[in-house]
């Protein structure tokens, strides 16, 4: 049995390597921010307020752009609705928490966390603590994204936009996901879902990053079906 | 004005976050949606990955030969192999700047 204090470290180092797009990414959208001219407390506060990158510039974009808050709102609550496919996932290792510490340790779910606590909780199903990878994870992730973005607020346009940094994105993700393209209906899934978002892409909303999980979570549901 | 919208926005954030974890009893979800759920990471991420690999900044598909493209897999096989987080993106990375600007 590990302790609190092994489980919490385990968290922050499985996140840690995500750390080399989590702070480029964070750099970029806080130089966003301020870019197109919103001011640099505001830019800020969103990364405590709201918490979730891509979802962080889709709203300034917006904005920026001319559109209503309803429209930029519906956007952020669409995006991040994934975080209720995460949720269902977790609740699993979480069911044995206080309300309050359910409550609270939601804030600090994010995509990069929720992938490796998940991992983790996997392959430790009968640990007692296991809520302690989250902590670890979500609490590593949201420092250093308070600090990226606070980097990208001063910096600004010191930072080259040749690099392509945005990049560094889909990578972590591909980092994610890759040890699972061995598993054929993990491929078949993802397969799914990656052709869906391209074709909803111009979909309402961003809604192809909620759209296109769907439509792959109903064909891994028939591909469990076949299997029996 | 802006400052209430991003509150709200921030708190429909947060009810995502927090629904299925606090809300929402385990035991309402049968064993076939559980199975479905272990498939949940394949089934989001490449919604991330892939429009992040073949869509530029202006919502329009790359070209075949993109440099992106090439990224992409060099960070597959790098990753795939070598189980390493970091090798993934920094192979990624350079292999894309490699193409941008110094070809």
């Amino acid at each position: 049995m590990l302790s609190k204090k092994q489980i919490f470290t385990k968290g922050i180092l499985a996140v840690a390597p995500h750390m080399f797009s989590v702070i480029p990414f964070g750099i970029v959208c806080g130089a966003i921010g301020i870019e197109l001219g919103f001011s640099p407390v505001l830019v800020y506060a969103m990364s405590i307020i709201i918490f979730g990158g891509a979802s962080q510039i889709v709203f300034l974009q917006l904005l920026s752009g001319g559109a209503s808050a309803l429209i930029a709102v519906t956007s952020v609550g669409v995006i991040n609705s994934r975080h209720l496919l995460y949720g269902a996932v977790l609740s699993e290792y979480l069911e044995k928490l206080s309300f309050i510490k359910k409550l609270l340790i939601s804030y600090l779910v994010v995509d990069q966390g929720f992938a490796e606590s998940n991992k983790f909780f996997q392959k430790n199903k009968n640990e007692t603590h296991l809520h302690y990878h989250l902590l670890g994870s979500g609490g590593t992730l949201w420092v250093c994204w308070q600090i990226s973005t606070l980097a990208g607020i001063i910096l600004g346009s010191f930072v080259p936009e040749e690099l392509g940094l945005k990049f560094a994105v889909p990578l972590t993700f591909i980092a994610i996901v890759v040890q699972d393209i061995k598993k054929l209906y993990h491929v078949i899934v993802m397969i799914t879902c990656g052709l869906s978002s391209l074709l909803f892409f111009d979909a309402p909303f961003k809604s192809y990053i909620i759209i296109s999980p769907i439509i792959a979570l109903f064909v891994a549901a028939l591909v469990l079906r076949l299997k029996k | 004005m802006t400052w209430l919208t991003i509150i709200i926005a921030g708190i429909i954030t947060y009810c995502m976050r927090m629904t299925m974890v606090a809300l929402v009893d385990r035991d309402l979800l049968g064993e076939r949606v559980k199975a479905v759920l272990a498939y949940v990471p394949s089934a989001v991420f490449p919604a991330i990955i892939f429009p992040g690999i073949f869509i530029n900044d202006y919502g329009t598909f790359i070209e075949m030969n993109d440099p992106k493209i090439f990224g992409a897999i060099v960070a597959i096989l790098v990753g795939y192999f070598s189980r390493n987080v970091i090798a993934t993106i920094i192979s990624g990375l350079f292999s894309y700047w490699i193409i941008i600007f110094l070809l």
